[in-house]
């Protein structure tokens, strides 16, 4: 084992280190924060004090940093040395279990998902219609992010134009019902189709491409088709935006003038100022989310699943194994726009308003933050990550300036510290045990 | 002919901007294989950074061509000084990652450091003097060119030069080609590999200060985002150059400038930052080495 990172720290070292940094930080922050522009009066106002602030939270967060820096190492050197020794004889085998682990292998995993999704599925029947209104925000990140985990997490195609997909399938709802009067049931293949398609068009071109380039020409590629949609003003109407989108219907049914009254007089809880209209959105998104889950971890076990494993492992020596590269790659970015595109229908059902400035590179980078926090290829991961980054700063608005500023540190940390993110996805691995009296292995989860 | 000479002039001095940030963008990819997407950011940094100094150093009483090199050497400084410690935190602890860890982690600092220049200055634009000062010989042809633009091709064609000189000549430049070349062999012949990257950012982002300060003479406003676009454009400018090539950046960078020009002028000036993504897309499929670059075979 290697010695122990705690003990013997010298603290008059470490002391200093921090006084430094937080020297250092004073110095690089003066301009930005100590000088701020008036720009009403062409002046400068200046800000000593913040300066202060600055040290102060250097001098902590630089000890921690590097406390946490040494752990890390520590911890990867152990492993690497406790790999190297083999196993210890009595050691349980394969890797530690999460608590994922444990809930998903419980006696009462059914019983315990029933009665979640009966509590989900009666909230808008106590619940207020703000709530209703976020968890279903919640739930189109939940499956974009679990679209965009088959792309970057499982497949290791770094695809930051995300956002794009997204847009194709909201503007082919909006556009579709503003001009031929189509409904939310026809659009909702049709967006997700034209999704698709736009992920073969953008598939082909960028195969050979290796990860950075990927990132690259993909982010392009959705500035381009924000660019597009704002400057086809006749057909899009630009930057104004496509207003009046209509819900989704059922059976042209409407809710609210039929079964609103019914329901209300029969249910005390329930908040009369509730759309029912969002109601029903709520529980399409949910079907959407629980469809994608299934299909996604059923995907991810399968032969195209493994394929995909392999391609993000090692491109060459996947090829090498008979894996058709090209169809891996366009499958993967063919599926990851479908979600986008059922999410972007959905979205313009909900918001009945949409415009370009929804969809920015800021909302690829949100989704791609939601998949990288939550930890890349892991189904509950994406989806404890995007309620974290949805539902948390609806909670906390008073941080809402702060929320950018949080999230880019929060990639850069995740990343230093907790690469496999919050819920680290577990692979099927293989552990050599030796039998006695001859070689032997065994397969384990 | 004029309205043509007009845009080859602003062609040429967007693609001199686009070069000085692009060369940023291939030095570092060239040594760590990296996208340093916080680049952009830096020369952001660079402009924001110019102007607080001229602000404060005009208010102390200097002017003229003292107070453009004392600006300049200011936002040089700090740029460099930002490339240094963005460096320290957001990638050397990953230096043993996985390919898209460095990657994200570069995305979530360049967010961070546009949004902490938006909290601590403004969200909003901000006008930025005009700090090059008259050049008398130029009277005669102001119509068609101004001093900004002689000034920017002139500043940038000096870098050129000195940085050329600096990679061919100097022990810092030769350690900076041998570890481009093979990092562990660099190593083992003794170069210390922490310093080269150090002083590859440290390099890059001065560069990008240098064009932060001259697109603010030149665009005369400035804000918290111009980064992002810019660095895109001189990111496309590199690639399409061929990246980790010095001389392919500038010329990526001059035919994106001109492409821009002439697609805003004689096309339509709505899809102007199209251009630069399409031509990324086609010539990354015609030619993925770029157009100075050469294609290499992976070897495994």
């Amino acid at each position: 084992m290697p010695r122990d990172f705690t003990t013997g720290i010298n603290w008059g070292r470490e002391f200093k280190s921090s006084f430094a940094a937080a020297l250092w930080m004073c110095l690089l922050t003066c301009p930005m924060v100590a000088f701020k522009i008036n720009a009403a009066e062409n002046t400068i106002d200046y800000r000593w004090n913040y300066l202060i602030y600055v040290a102060a939270g250097t001098f902590i967060l630089s000890g921690v940093w590097r406390f946490m820096l040494a752990r890390r190492d520590y911890i990867r050197q152990s492993k690497a040395e406790a790999e190297f020794e083999g196993p210890a004889p009595d050691a349980p085998r394969g890797p530690a279990k999460t608590w994922v682990d444990v809930v998903m292998s419980s006696k009462y995993r059914n019983q315990g998902i029933g009665v979640g999704l009966l509590v989900l599925a009666s909230l808008p029947l106590w619940a207020s219609p703000y709530t209703i209104n976020i968890l279903i925000t919640a739930l189109i990140y939940i499956s974009l992010g679990l679209g965009l985990n088959i792309v970057v997490g499982v497949s290791g195609l770094l695809n930051l134009g995300y956002v794009a997909f997204y847009a194709i399938g909201a503007y082919t709802y909006a556009l579709l019902n503003h001009y031929f009067g189509l409904g939310f049931w026809v659009c909702l293949p049709l967006g997700a189709l034209a999704s698709t398609l736009m992920g073969l068009m953008l598939g082909f071109p960028v195969l050979r491409l290796r990860g950075d380039y990927l990132a690259i020409v993909t982010l392009g590629f959705g500035e381009i088709v924000r660019l597009v949609l704002v400057n086809m003003g006749d057909i899009t109407m630009g930057p104004r935006g496509i207003s009046n989108i209509s819900p989704p219907s059922l059976f042209g049914l409407d809710l609210n003038k039929v079964v609103k009254p019914v329901l209300l007089e029969w249910v005390p809880t329930m908040s009369p100022n509730l759309d029912l209209n969002k109601a029903f959105l709520f529980f399409i998104m949910m079907a959407v989310v629980i469809i994608t889950i299934v299909v996604v971890f059923r995907l991810e076990n399968s032969r195209l699943g493994r394929a995909w494993l392999a391609m993000r492992e090692d491109e060459i020596a996947c090829q090498a194994m008979g894996i058709d590269r090209t169809r891996a790659k366009l499958t993967a970015f063919a599926l990851g726009a479908t979600w986008a595109g059922l999410a972007g229908v959905v979205f313009a059902a909900q918001v009945t308003f949409i415009n370009p400035t929804s969809f920015t590179f800021m909302q690829s980078v949100m989704i791609l933050s939601i998949v990288v926090l939550g930890g890349m290829g892991s189904i509950p991961g994406v989806i404890i990550g995007a309620l974290v980054l949805i539902l948390l700063p609806e909670y906390l608005r008073a941080f809402s300036d702060y929320r950018m500023l949080i999230f880019g540190a929060l990639m850069v940390l995740m990343m230093v510290f907790r690469p496999g993110g919050l819920i680290q996805s577990v692979r099927e691995t293989y552990v050599y045990k030796p039998l006695e009296g001859g070689a032997g292995g065994e397969a384990k989860k | 002919m004029d309205y043509f000479r007009d845009l080859l002039i602003s062609g040429l001095t967007k693609g001199s901007i686009y070069a000085l940030i692009a060369l940023g963008y291939t030095m570092v990819y060239g040594i760590i294989a990296l996208i340093n997407f916080a680049h952009g950011e830096i020369y952001m940094i660079g402009a924001f950074t110019a102007l607080i100094a001229s602000m404060v150093l005009s208010q102390l009483g200097m002017a003229g061509w003292g107070l453009l090199l004392a600006v300049g050497a200011v936002a040089v400084v700090y740029a460099a000084m930002y490339g240094w410690t963005v460096e320290k935190i957001a990638y050397k602890p990953l230096r043993q990652a996985s390919r898209l860890a460095p990657l994200i982690s570069a995305i979530g600092m360049s967010i961070f450091l546009q949004n902490y220049v938006q909290l601590v200055q403004t969200p909003n634009f901000l006008t930025f003097p005009d700090l090059i000062p008259e050049i008398s010989f130029l009277e005669p042809i102001s119509h068609i060119v101004n001093k900004t633009q002689l000034a920017i091709w002139i500043i940038t064609a000096l870098i050129m030069v000195v940085l050329t000189c600096l990679i061919k000549f100097t022990r810092m430049g030769m350690a900076m080609r041998a570890v481009a070349q093979d990092k562990d062999m660099a190593r083992l012949t003794g170069v210390n590999i922490d310093r080269v990257i150090s002083t590859t950012f440290v390099m890059g982002s001065s560069l990008a200060a240098v064009g932060g300060l001259l697109i603010g003479c030149y665009m005369q406003q400035i804000d918290f985002y111009i980064g992002f676009l810019a660095g895109m454009k001189a990111f496309t400018a590199a690639v399409l150059g061929g990246i980790g090539s010095i001389p392919g950046a500038v010329l990526g960078a001059l035919v994106l400038g001109f492409a821009e020009s002439f697609a805003a002028g004689y096309l339509s000036s709505d899809y102007e930052d199209v251009v630069a993504f399409v031509l990324l897309i086609v010539i990354l499929i015609v030619r993925p080495g770029g157009l100075l670059g050469s294609s290499q075979t992976q070897k495994v």
